[in-house]
């Protein structure tokens, strides 16, 4: 199974500006399989997203983190996309001035192995696009800029799908959607997984019910606490995470 | 941008030249004798040459400009200039008369074969003279007059002669004194009343030989109810002694009429660009300035309006890109000389290695003039510790009942937005040149295609091997 294994993280030290924020955290994710992962806010889920994709901002103190059984350490943010990781970002940033297509178009070129060009990148595009229900002139707006959350969430899919990721990390890709944007920010989520590894981190259920995760985990303060099937994050949903504190 | 546009622009280079071929070149230095030799040497009618060398006398007297960046002013050496350069001995109209090496030269800046479907016309400026010049047929039709400005003076002598240094007279500063009294080519162009000249009109400058000056003058007149958009190029090749540019540009837009002007320059970090823009707008009429400048070794630009009718209108939209030892001080003028009068200004510079950028803004509203709105935004992007911004608005309210609205914001690029970016696979250069180019956006939008390719290309470029 070793050839199938995606991401692995051993025992993970993170800090940011000096603060620890994970601490000792494991991992490991195969192609094919859905993770989720809960935790309350600051339980260091984003940190860790961050930290795999390669943030400048976080200092790895101790540990490692494998992509496909080669050490992360020395690659670039850059490359590690070019690799076939992907992050669909808890807060995109804005790009004041690029345009959606330009952008789309620009990354698809540097992150695939043989881009589509010209018409055949447009019926692509077309067709992921109306997967997700957006309409045409999400083009000519520049990147997350004035999007609502919505917007933001559904062009981080849109993304995802033309990029085509072996990774994908998807960062409360969920908060901020009403459900029918659920349903098919879901749907597209599920059509990456099938051939990918995905690390799904949320707070709610509502999306676990769309795409079913393999294992659930539970972190708190910067460590997986606890790990399930599916049932886990329905309990977590019913009874929070005080439990988690007494036992672990 | 379009895959045509790409390839429009193929492998443009910046810094090429061909082999100085002029036929006449005046030794270098200036007195009032030069002066005379050049008007003489133009056939020019008594009048100009009078012109001339008032302003040469002026120059001569008026002290430098005692702001802006002093100690670079001061190190012009205006005896080491050459003032006039005859490249080819007559004004061509046909492409094909056009001597080889210099389309070669235009090749290379990738104009040919694609402007034939979108130019209105084209003057374009080889060392001191216009050497090619066509004028679409139906502008023609329509009396559009579109001449390099030496060739305008001959066939039209009473337009210029009524309109010539009304804007922008030769004892407005050192720099118009200089340029009134040793003009070379430049554009004249006149649009009769309620004429719409549909494309854009063309000419392309630069500088091709060491140490030559360019000072090139250019007229435009829209009559009543006209509109017209003309747009000028601009890119030098790298010398290593300085240059000196030093334009005058003068624009009348006549009762409810529209010019809007569009430059992009690139210089190369040894030129002083040095150049005095402004437009008179008369009743309704509009003016817009599109100004974009990058490279040079101080280029001070302030292209102003002023607003004399009631309900004229200022758009003036510019850019500013300073590298390594350059310094753009730029900004806008714009006076509001008349009731209900308004303009926007929007001004973004970027300053990157060590470069520096200065907005240099006046807004004037009169005791009379009631009613007026304006609206200044100024942006600057520093891309890194040593590089420098500065902002110096002046503003002059004669009344109470203007609306003024003044922005201004210093920006750096964040880790977040390059974060994201190299998340998507871009390297952090080309996320840089990403940026950036998002940054000039609202000015690139503006441009014509070919322009906005050129210059997005320009600062990916400037971005390159800048990183680390
Ligand atoms: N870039 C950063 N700078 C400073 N502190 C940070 C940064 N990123 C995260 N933190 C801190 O790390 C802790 C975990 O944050 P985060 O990973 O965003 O948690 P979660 O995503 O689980 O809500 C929080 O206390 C947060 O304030
Ligand atoms: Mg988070």
């Amino acid at each position: 199974m070793l050839s199938d294994e995606i991401l692995r993280v051993e025992n993970l030290y993170v800090s940011v500006e000096g603060t620890p924020i994970l601490k000792g955290l494991s991992l490991t994710i195969h192609r094919g399989e859905i993770h989720a992962i809960m935790g309350r806010n600051g339980a260091g889920k984003s940190t860790l997203a961050n930290v795999v994709m390669g943030h400048p901002a976080y200092e790895i103190t101790s540990g490692n983190i494998f992509y496909k059984g080669e050490p992360l350490e020395d690659l670039e943010v850059f490359q590690r996309a070019r690799a076939g990781m992907f992050l669909s970002f808890q807060y995109p940033a804005v790009i004041p001035g690029v345009q959606v297509g330009t952008f789309l178009k620009k990354s698809v070129a540097s992150v695939r192995d043989d881009p589509p060009k010209g018409r055949a990148f447009r019926k692509e595009l077309t067709a992921a696009m109306e997967k997700l229900s957006m309409d045409k002139s999400f083009l000519s707006r520049y990147v997350n800029d004035g999007f609502s959350g919505g917007e933001k969430k559904r062009l981080e899919i849109l993304q995802m799908l033309l990029l085509q990721p072996h990774l994908a990390l998807l960062d409360e890709t969920d908060s901020g959607l009403d459900i029918d944007a659920l349903r098919i920010v879901a749907q597209g989520i599920n059509e990456v997984a099938a051939d990918s590894a995905c690390l799904i981190i949320t707070h709610y259920q509502r999306l676990l019910d769309l795409v079913k995760p393999h294992y659930v985990h539970a972190m708190m303060d910067g460590a997986i606490v606890r790990t399930g099937g599916p049932e886990l994050a329905l309990e977590l949903e019913d009874r929070g995470y005080d439990w988690l504190e007494v036992t672990a | 941008m379009s895959d045509d546009a790409q390839e429009i622009i193929g492998d443009y280079k910046y810094g090429f030249h061909d082999p100085e071929n002029s036929t006449i070149r005046f030794d270098k230095g200036l007195s009032e004798q030069v002066v005379r030799d050049i008007s003489e040497l133009k056939n020019e009618p008594q009048w100009m040459t009078d012109i001339r060398v008032k302003a040469y006398r002026h120059f001569v007297e008026r002290v430098m400009p005692e702001w802006g960046n002093c100690s670079l002013l001061n190190m012009i050496d205006f005896e080491n200039v050459t003032y006039f350069l005859r490249s080819s001995n007559k004004t061509e109209k046909s492409w094909d008369d056009v001597p080889d090496d210099i389309k070669n030269t235009f090749d290379r800046l990738g104009i040919p074969e694609a402007e034939q479907k979108w130019l209105g016309g084209v003057t374009a400026q080889y060392e001191s003279e216009a050497v090619y010049h066509s004028i679409r047929e139906d502008l023609e039709e329509q009396g559009v007059i579109f001449l390099d400005m030496d060739s305008g003076l001959k066939q039209y002598p009473e337009i210029v002669k009524k309109y010539f240094g009304t804007v922008i007279p030769h004892s407005d500063n050192k720099f118009s004194a200089l340029n009134t009294a040793v003009w070379s080519g430049g554009s004249f162009l006149y649009i009769p009343k309620g004429v719409h000249v549909e494309m854009p009109v063309q000419a392309y400058f630069r500088i091709n030989a060491k140490n030559m000056g360019q000072f090139e003058r250019t007229l435009i007149i829209a009559d009543e109810g006209s509109s017209v958009h003309y747009v000028e190029g601009c890119t030098a090749p790298s010398y290593s002694t300085d240059s000196l540019h030093s334009a005058v540009v003068e624009l009348i837009a006549m009762d409810g009429a529209k010019i809007r002007y569009s430059t992009v320059q690139n210089w190369s970090s040894n030129v002083y660009n040095l150049v005095t823009k402004r437009a008179v707008a008369h009743r309704n009429a509009t003016v817009e300035w599109v100004d974009g400048n990058i490279g040079s070794k101080l280029t001070m630009k302030y292209p102003s309006v002023l607003l004399k009718g009631e309900g004229a209108h200022a758009e003036v939209i510019s850019v500013a890109y300073a590298g390594k030892g350059q310094h753009q001080d730029t900004g806008a003028k714009v006076h509001h000389l008349a009731p209900n009068t308004t303009s926007n200004i929007l001004s973004k510079s970027i300053s990157k290695g060590g470069g520096r950028s200065s907005y240099r803004g006046l807004l004037q509203v009169t005791p009379k003039s009631t009613g007026c709105r304006s609206k200044v935004v100024c942006d600057a992007l520093i891309l890194d510790e040593d590089s420098r911004s500065d902002t110096y608005p002046t503003m002059e309210i004669g009344n109470s009942t203007a609306d003024l609205e003044h922005e201004a914001s210093v920006s750096k690029v964040s880790n977040d937005q390059l974060f994201y970016l190299m998340s998507r696979g871009f390297s952090e250069e080309e996320a840089m040149g990403l940026i950036v180019n998002g940054f000039f956006e609202p000015f690139t939008r503006e441009l014509p295609m070919e322009y906005a390719v050129e210059l997005n290309k320009l600062l990916e470029l400037e971005m390159e091997g800048s990183i680390g």
